[in-house]
């Protein structure tokens, strides 16, 4: 199977959604904690803690698109007209929050200042919440005909979908307090812990209720977890999840070590996103189309496959270097000359 | 199919996508410019280590880190646009442009992007060294982002090395024939030498202001002026010369454009007139009120007073492009390219006669000239892709049916939503980018004495934006 290259394909698409999913969300998670912090000096503080990271961070997002378009045309063609306005939203709200990276620190006024701060929470939370709902739809199913979509305007927009919605922006938030954790030191670290660990038990609630009630979105779903042997494939995945979501409280808890709390974090998000995959596994686009029936012709695969081979691990490389030179904790003290 | 305030659907999405991917480009050919001019400020710092030019790096890097990141968010819309706005097109075509739109993020937006916080927070942090290769990082992803996108387009204007799949897909046969299609070593150049052209004017009109406002004894201003001044004399004739040969290949591959950028409705077997103005009028098929010069057209575009060239009468009339639009944009970037080139040829005049600093009718022009590039890089990409029309593959696929199966309304609404963000957003970008811009580039006095020494300090809190390279120098 795995000489088949559009598993592959599959399978390198899923990795940098999932890249850009941890990265990009404890950047929007640091946004959407802004109201939490009205003093400016712990905004400028939690502001740049990823500003010298966040293009790149966001650049997954660009390949999850451009790959998307490339190695599984069809699905590109069908989903972004499916969910034409929370991605139109989405658009924008980054666009408001990316641009307050930078305007914040030109604003002459108090008052505009307070605008790109508002720029920043909202453009980061509508995002969270777009990202959240356009994975709700894309697992409640999408109604296609021939080669395009075929479903209504606000076939979106459902009690699941906000579920998913409000799930992810959550979970966002808490990467976001954990990151933090990992970067800051003092009275906002304990500050961010204490968030972190309600954070954490409403995204537990959160996985849970999305959890129970993807099984009856679709009867495949259902099947696949609740029946014999795929269960025995699907079932690990919550057990661990259990384990970690422990260990996570626990080194939240416990004092030093400040980068466990990401880490589990992430893993707990590696989890979901594998049991997703399970879920709708085949298919790109559930119900009806499969990664078989959405993929480019072999020659695109394989010119392609060079470029990612080549160049993911140096791309990883350097981003590692990045994250590296601005290591360590950030100093409160030195944030605003 | 119903409208939204009278426009369909297809005419939505075709205003949308041009006004998104207008906005976006003023961007990229902007920074493709100045990560350029920064890499070189900082190499010609480390060698000279002449204090000037750390300045002006430092007031520059301000500047592009806003201009970069308005780039950053205009193109991740772009990025979806096609499929929200042209799924059909993509779904078709997306074998082919897909990749190489996925070579561009692997080998350019992530070298940029991972650049950058080094670009501009690290200097103090990984040295000089790095710091200048972090810098040069940057521009040579920069261009590396321009050849791909350009190869993309280029392939759309003059397709090949493709067959056409039983499920309507255009499959990739031979990437070479694909990446290097006919019209991409032109467009690549031509818009190449814009960046550095629109990038140096806007720097010799900054240059210029401090002049007028009597700054002459400022090394920063003068060094900045008299750099950009070089650019635009080198670059401007150079960049007509490109231009020239770009509309020899598109005579080869899409006479119809032409045609329609020479307004010539009807063909001329034996020498065709230069139109330097007139009223085109497609409905008559004829430009009303014209000033031309007999067979000048035909010297141009074939070589030979006699040469014969097609008109629009070639095709039929719903295979023409907008006649108008073409006709008047493509007049606007030549008309700004000669201009540019009077700016330049006047500098070295005045370097020759010793005045350069002194000239103040050539600073205002400069600083008049100063946005020109962006309006030139505009037209000419209206030129292009308006002249492109009906098509979107040129010859193979119409752009009226490449769209996506949306409503009017949900176009319509998404369209006033876009123009209305970018108005206000870019619109408070560009107000702080001109308030930067009218400071001149002071010296950090004590500060830098002693090199890269003092740095360190500031350099500490380099993570906490105001630091290092943008905030100290307010
Ligand atoms: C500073 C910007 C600038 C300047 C001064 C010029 N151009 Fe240009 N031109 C562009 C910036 C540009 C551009 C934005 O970069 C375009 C759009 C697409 C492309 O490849 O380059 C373009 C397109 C373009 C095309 C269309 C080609 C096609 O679509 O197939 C032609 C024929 C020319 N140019 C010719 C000229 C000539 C004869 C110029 C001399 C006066 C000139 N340009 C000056
Ligand atoms: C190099 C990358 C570019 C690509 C791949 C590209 C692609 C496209 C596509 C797919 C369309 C829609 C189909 C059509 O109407 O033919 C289009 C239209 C258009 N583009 Fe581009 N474009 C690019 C750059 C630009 C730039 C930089 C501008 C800036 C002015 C621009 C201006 C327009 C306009 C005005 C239209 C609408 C033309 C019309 O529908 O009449 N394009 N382009
Ligand atoms: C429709 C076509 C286009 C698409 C889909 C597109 C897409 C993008 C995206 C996603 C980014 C952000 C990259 C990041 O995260 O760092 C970007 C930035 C950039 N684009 Fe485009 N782009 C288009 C047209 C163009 C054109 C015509 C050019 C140049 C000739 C260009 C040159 C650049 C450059 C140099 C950047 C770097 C950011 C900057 O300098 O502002 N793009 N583009």
């Amino acid at each position: 199977m795995l000489t088949d290259l559009t598993v592959i394909w599959a399978l390198l698409l899923a990795l940098s959604v999932f890249i850009y999913v941890v990265l990009d969300g404890f950047d929007l998670g640091i946004g959407i904690l802004y109201p939490l912090f009205p003093k400016k000096k712990d905004r400028d503080l939690l502001m740049n803690a990823v500003a010298p990271v966040w293009d790149g961070n966001e650049t997954w997002l660009v390949l999850g698109g451009g790959g998307l378009m490339a190695a599984f045309p069809l699905a590109y063609a069908v989903l972004l007209p499916a969910l034409y306005p929370p991605i139109i939203i989405m658009l924008l709200a980054l666009v408001f929050r990316g641009v307050a990276f930078e305007f914040r620190w030109r604003a002459s006024s108090a008052f505009t200042r307070r605008a790109w701060d508002a720029s920043f929470f909202w453009g980061s939370l509508l995002a969270a919440l777009m990202q959240g709902i356009t994975l709700g739809a894309l697992l409640q199913g999408i109604r296609v005909e021939g080669r395009a979509y075929a479903g209504g305007w606000w076939d979106w927009l459902t009690p699941f979908t906000l579920l998913t919605g409000v799930a992810v922006a959550c979970g966002y938030a808490l990467l976001g307090t954990c990151y933090l954790n990992w970067k800051i030191e003092g009275d906002i670290q304990t500050r961010v812990r204490h968030l972190a660990r309600r954070l954490g038990v409403a995204t537990m609630a959160f996985i849970v209720a999305v959890s129970l009630a993807t099984p009856f979105l679709a009867g495949e779903y259902y099947l696949r977890w609740f029946t014999w042997p795929s269960m025995l494939v699907a079932a690990p995945v919550p057990i661990l999840l259990g384990l970690i979501a422990l260990g996570f409280a626990r080194s939240l808890f416990a004092q030093g070590r400040d980068w466990l709390p990401f880490l589990l974090a992430l893993a707990m998000f590696a989890l979901c996103f594998l049991g997703l995959g399970l879920s709708i596994w085949p298919n790109v686009i559930p119900p009806s189309i499969t990664i078989w029936d959405a993929a480019s012709p072999h020659s695109s695969q394989v010119f392609m496959l060079w470029g990612a081979g080549i160049m993911l691990p140096i791309i990883l490389g350097y981003t590692a270097y990045a994250y590296y030179v601005f290591r360590g904790k950030l100093d409160p003290e030195e944030g605003y000359h | 199919m119903q409208d939204f305030l009278g426009l369909d659907a297809v005419t939505l999405a075709r205003i949308q996508f041009g006004f998104t991917v207008s906005f976006h480009f003023i961007f990229p050919s902007f920074t493709i410019g100045l990560a350029s001019y920064l890499a070189v400020l900082n190499a010609l710092w480390l060698k000279t280590r002449d204090e000037t030019y750390l300045r002006l790096f430092r007031y520059w890097v301000k500047i592009f880190a806003i201009v970069f990141a308005m780039g950053v968010v205009s193109g991740i819309v772009m990025s979806y646009q096609f499929g929200t706005n042209w799924s059909v097109f993509s779904d078709k075509a997306g074998p082919v442009i897909g990749p190489l739109m996925a070579y561009e993020v692997l080998t350019a937006f992530f070298l940029e992007a991972g650049f950058l916080g080094i670009m501009l927070f690290g200097r103090s942090k990984v040295g000089e060294g790095l710091h200048m290769f972090a810098t040069a990082m940057v521009a040579v992803g920069t261009a590396i982002s321009a050849t791909w996108i350009l190869s993309v387009n280029s392939w759309m204007q003059t397709p090949q090395g493709f067959t056409i799949g039983e499920n309507g897909q255009y499959l990739p046969a031979d990437w070479m024939q694909i990446i290097f299609n006919p019209s991409f070593p032109y467009r690549l150049a031509h818009a190449l030498t814009a960046s550095y052209l629109t990038t140096a004017l806007v720097v010799g009109g900054v240059g210029a202001w401090h002049l007028l406002r009597g700054r002459s004894r400022n090394t920063g201003v003068r060094v900045m002026f008299s750099m950009a001044m070089w650019m635009a004399a080198v670059v401007a004739p150079l960049q007509i010369f490109i231009g020239d040969q770009h509309g020899l290949n598109t005579l080869e591959h899409q006479p119809m454009k032409v045609a329609a950028m020479e307004g010539h409705f009807e063909s001329h077997p034996d020498g065709a007139p230069l139109i330097l103005f007139g009223l085109p009028d497609q409905d008559a098929q004829t430009v009303r009120y014209k000033i031309e010069v007999p067979k000048l057209s035909s010297l141009i575009l074939t070589h030979s007073w006699d040469g014969a060239l097609s008109g629009l009468d070639a095709v039929p009339r719903d295979q023409q492009p907008p006649v108008a639009i073409v006709f008047w944009s493509f007049r606007i970037m030549v008309g700004l390219g000669f201009l540019m080139m009077g700016v330049g040829l006047w500098s070295l005049w005045a370097r020759w006669r010793g005045t350069l600093y002194d000239a103040r009718w050539l600073h205002r022009l400069a600083v008049v000239m100063g946005p020109s590039g962006f309006v030139a890089v505009i037209a000419g990409w209206i030129t292009t892709e308006v002249g492109r029309q009906p098509w979107v593959i040129y010859g193979h696929l119409a752009t009226a049916d490449s769209h996506s199966p949306l409503d009017a309304a949900a176009v319509g609404t998404s369209l006033i939503a876009f123009v209305v963000v970018y108005f206000l957003l870019f619109g408070s970008g560009v107000a702080y980018i001109l308030r930067l811009m009218s400071k001149p580039p002071e010296p950090r006095e004590a500060r830098l004495k002693d090199g890269a020494g003092p740095m360190h300090a500031a350099g500490l809190g380099a993570v906490h934006g105001e630091s290092s390279e943008r905030g100290t120098a307010q």
